[in-house]
């Protein structure tokens, strides 16, 4: 019986898709859930989950495509499914599926003897079986370089590293071991070349709402400096019992959320935006923590962050940034956001102006934790040190707001206590 | 008997006669020219590999380290033998039954394959036609689509140290002698000279070996070349580095060889020499001119990676082109291009040849040393674990010895196994069949071998690449 793969709903500031890429190919065994394409927006990458098991029969819509909600991607043959074993569930989704993967796997292995003579993929070499379990992959996400497109383990440790690697890290050194001389392509000598590469659409968007909120704002940015001394003092007491209370590791990040919101309280106007002619006042701190990822900057927000403890803030955090890497927030997660902390500090940056996010009015920078000598009661000590950066919109921030934010900022951070009695 | 065929092997030795026979099997009318003579003019199949080379070499090492074994082991087991004595022509006699077969056996399978076996010699004249002269000396052409060159390789001459049959004598005449040599002089530590040099050593003659080069067994990896030197210097074989022969003198009391090492000139006296310095490819006489196949300065035949030559149709295998002299890669080669002829895809993986010195303590290895993965670059790990404690190697007394295995360190991909100890010619496959399916040392680790076994090192050497031997202190 032939389903039709349509594409999903796009969330509702999302006009259309760009089809980015196909995972399989017509004719190929899916299962149901398991991610067919993806599909670009603005801001983000949605899978196209299967609808059932089958057999892919027919893609209408190619790579590059742009697609609306609802259209017609491919059809899909569920009653080939009947025949064979099932694939194991899609590795991405699904943790608890795991552990059960790897029976499935051994299944499939037997089955292949029967149904494909001579193909062997199916036949998986007890180190690649072990790695494939450990990082909860399918045989079938692995390109096999080996005799007859078998997977070595080489070609299992490269898919992981690359999932996990910076876009700017080089190869290393290809390993030679018993395979065909690859010819590696080294650019010709003495040339100096251009390569032209489009913007993919989401790197577009990112450059189009920069300029935007350069050209609205009256930005301007504010500098300060704070003494992480006594935060770095309670993260290092408490740091075992933390994390034995409430499962997540106290990072800097915490601090740094709560004492903005104290700062936002004082001085609400940063946490106002400016709607044609109007100031529109928020009375709940929704605070964009800006991730790096290798597609860009997307910054996902902590509702309510006023309400939050510190755990539920890093715990909060760490989820946003491990699924923003593998390309798993949602749009509705990336929306709103009353106020934005980056922190380019994790990259080495020791002072920065950072651009607002519109239609935000201001934008905290956080920086290097560096020690430098600093002059307290008269004597010369050294002391960790951090620059913070205030990029505020002048139409509304005044300048003193602006500085006064900085200081309370630095006030809560350089004295914890008047995070705890509000002062 | 036909005039024309759809191809013509000219010479039957590891490389000609597989690739005549899988010409065969391909359906492909297919004839083999060979020229080999034995000493008493009769004629066989098979080359120098089963004639002058490998077969007899491997049933003398055989005989004589039996018989080496029985003077100092047997006692250990509680074997006792009265009086050991030794029967040169019986033992001599035993190696030609075993080539004999072998030989006699290459006849049997051109026959049930159909394949025309011509003794005599090929000359190939170009233009598909070779020029057949019978063992009458009658000459006839005949013609082929095909012609594939296989006439491998001959033993180099020093023009210093001719050879005369007697005194002075090849490989093959080293196999031959019909008294053990009181001393024995041995110009080339390779891998014939130390097999020949431990033969005649086991059975009692003082053996010298001379080598010209500074490094011993420079092919292998140098731990197995030093560990294989501490073992050959047990046993009695006097190897001299650095020693280039200049002459040899015949004398009344014998052979006397003058060479040069760092100490200056020396001089050797011995009853024989063999001469075993490499071996040359025999194209002489092969090519008419004008058949477009191209010789280098060596003699070797210039052939790509599919062996064919620069005349269209013609191919080249074995030891008269590029590559490891070793009768395996002439035989895949051979197989190869009778498949390529026949209109299939076929291809040799040179990466994954092994190589085995039958001496014993035997050595073999495939793929890379230390020394040519760091030249190539390659980030490595290494694990080693020694025969000593593995139990089947102490129940057969052969506790010599270790493998080490080399992988590659970012992604555990194999890159090259050596092996010293007990069929180490044997156990070196399981790793040449885990480096074809580009295995990681972890897959070895993860593969059962059977205990008790020789095997077992491998796997405990696979162990140790990661520090996890079981049963050895990892450091």
């Amino acid at each position: 019986m032939s389903i039709e793969v349509k594409v999903p709903q796009l969330p509702e500031s999302v006009a259309d898709a760009t089809l980015v890429a196909w995972h399989k190919k017509p004719g190929e065994r899916v299962s149901r859930d398991e991610n067919l394409a993806d599909l670009e927006t603005d801001k983000v990458v949605l899978e196209v989950p299967a609808p059932a098991d089958g057999v892919l029969t027919e893609i209408r819509i190619g790579d590059g495509t742009t697609v609306n909600a609802g259209d017609l991607l491919a059809l899909l043959d569920e009653s080939a499914a009947a025949e064979a074993a099932p694939a194991p569930a899609a590795g991405q989704a699904d943790q608890a599926a795991a552990p059960a993967a790897s029976a499935p796997q051994r299944e499939e292995a037997a089955d292949d003897e029967e149904g494909e003579p001579g193909k062997a993929a199916g036949r998986l070499s007890p180190a690649v079986r072990r790695l494939l379990e450990e990082h909860e992959l399918e045989a079938g996400q692995i390109r096999g370089s080996g005799r007859d497109g078998r997977i070595t383990k080489a070609d299992v440790v490269e898919f992981v590293e690359r999932k996990g690697a910076r876009p700017a890290a080089p190869a290393p050194a290809p390993a030679p071991a018993a395979g065909r001389p690859e010819p590696a392509a080294p650019p010709p000598a003495g040339e100096r070349g251009e390569r032209r590469v489009a913007m993919t659409r989401m790197r577009a968007r990112i450059a189009e709402r920069l300029v935007e909120a350069q050209a609205t704002a009256a930005m301007l940015t504010s500098f300060n400096e704070v003494d992480l001394g006594a935060v770095m003092e309670i993260r290092k007491r408490y740091r075992d019992s933390f994390e034995k209370r409430h499962g997540v590791r106290i990072g800097f990040m915490s601090f740094f959320v709560k004492a903005a919101i104290e700062a936002l309280r004082k001085f609400p106007v940063v946490n106002a935006s400016v709607e044609g002619n109007d100031i529109v006042y928020h009375d709940y701190y929704d605070v964009g923590i800006a991730v790096s990822t290798e597609r860009g900057l997307v910054v996902p927000v902590l509702r309510d962050a006023e309400a939050m403890s510190f755990a539920g803030i890093e715990r909060s955090i760490g989820d946003f940034a491990g699924r923003a890497r593998e390309g798993r927030i949602t749009v509705e997660e990336l929306t709103g956001g009353t106020f934005t902390i980056t922190n380019g500090g994790v990259f080495g940056s020791l002072i920065s102006t950072p651009i607002i996010n519109p239609p935000q009015s201001a934008i905290l920078g956080m920086h290097k934790i560096q020690e430098r000598p600093m002059v307290v009661n008269g004597e010369i000590v050294i002391r960790p040190m951090m620059y913070i950066a205030l990029t505020y919109d002048h139409r509304i921030v005044d300048g003193r707001e602006a500085v006064q934010f900085l200081v309370t900022v630095k006030d809560a951070l350089e004295d914890p206590a008047r995070l705890l009695i509000q002062v | 008997m036909t005039d024309s065929f759809d191809v013509i092997v000219i010479g039957g030795g590891p490389a000609g006669y597989p690739a005549a026979i899988r010409a065969a099997q391909n359906g492909l009318k297919a004839a083999c020219i060979d020229d080999w003579k034995n000493r008493d003019g009769s004629r066989a199949f098979g080359g120098t590999c089963l004639n002058a080379g490998c077969i007899p070499s491997k049933a003398m090492l055989e005989s004589t380290e039996l018989y080496h074994r029985a003077q100092v082991e047997f006692q250990a087991h509680g074997i006792l033998v009265e009086k050991l004595g030794l029967d040169l022509g019986t033992m001599q006699k035993r190696k030609g039954e075993i080539v004999k077969q072998l030989t006699g056996g290459i006849g049997a399978l051109f026959k049930a394959n159909k394949v025309e076996g011509l003794q005599g010699r090929g000359r190939f004249l170009g233009d598909g036609k070779v020029e057949y002269t019978d063992t009458g000396g009658k000459k006839k052409t005949l013609t082929a689509r095909h012609v594939v060159l296989a006439t491998g390789s001959t033993p180099i001459e020093l023009p210093s140290v001719p050879f005369d049959g007697k005194a002075i004598v090849d490989s093959w005449g080293a196999l031959e002698f019909d008294a053990v040599p009181g001393r024995l002089g041995v110009i080339g530590a390779g891998v014939i000279g130390l097999e020949l040099g431990s033969v005649w050593r086991r059975l009692g003659a003082e053996v010298t070996v001379l080598e010209a080069m500074d490094q011993f067994l420079w092919m292998a990896d140098e731990q197995i070349a030093r560990e294989a030197a501490r073992h050959f210097k047990k046993q009695g074989l006097d190897i001299r580095l650095g020693a280039k022969v200049q002459g040899a003198k015949k004398g009344k009391s014998g052979v006397t060889l003058s060479y040069e090492d760092k100490g200056g000139r020396q001089e050797l006296t011995v009853d024989k020499v063999i001469v075993c310095v490499g071996r040359r490819p025999y194209s002489d006489e092969l090519l008419a001119d004008g058949t477009g196949v191209t010789v280098d300065k060596r003699g070797f035949v210039e052939v790509d990676e599919e062996c064919r030559t620069g005349a269209k149709n013609v191919w080249a295998v074995g030891d008269l082109v590029r590559g490891p002299m070793l009768a395996h890669k002439g035989t895949e080669e051979g197989v190869m291009v009778a498949d390529l002829i026949a209109g299939k895809i076929a291809e040799v993986n040179y990466e994954v040849i092994p190589s085995v010195i039958y001496t014993a303590p035997e050595i073999a290895w495939v793929g890379k040393t230390e020394a040519q993965a760091k030249e190539a670059g390659i980030d490595y790990k290494t694990g080693s674990f020694p025969f000593a404690p593995n139990g089947r190697a102490k129940a057969i007394g052969q506790a010599a010895g270790f493998v080490k295995i080399i992988a590659n360190k970012r992604n555990d991909a194999i890159i090259g196994a050596h092996v010293i100890g007990p069929m180490a010619g044997e156990l070196v496959s399981e790793l040449v069949v885990a480096m074809e399916f580009q295995a990681s040392v972890e897959d070895i680790q993860r593969t059962v071998h059977a205990h008790p076994s020789l095997a077992e090192v491998i796997h405990e050497a696979a162990l140790a690449v990661d520090r996890k031997a079981l049963h050895g202190v990892n450091r």
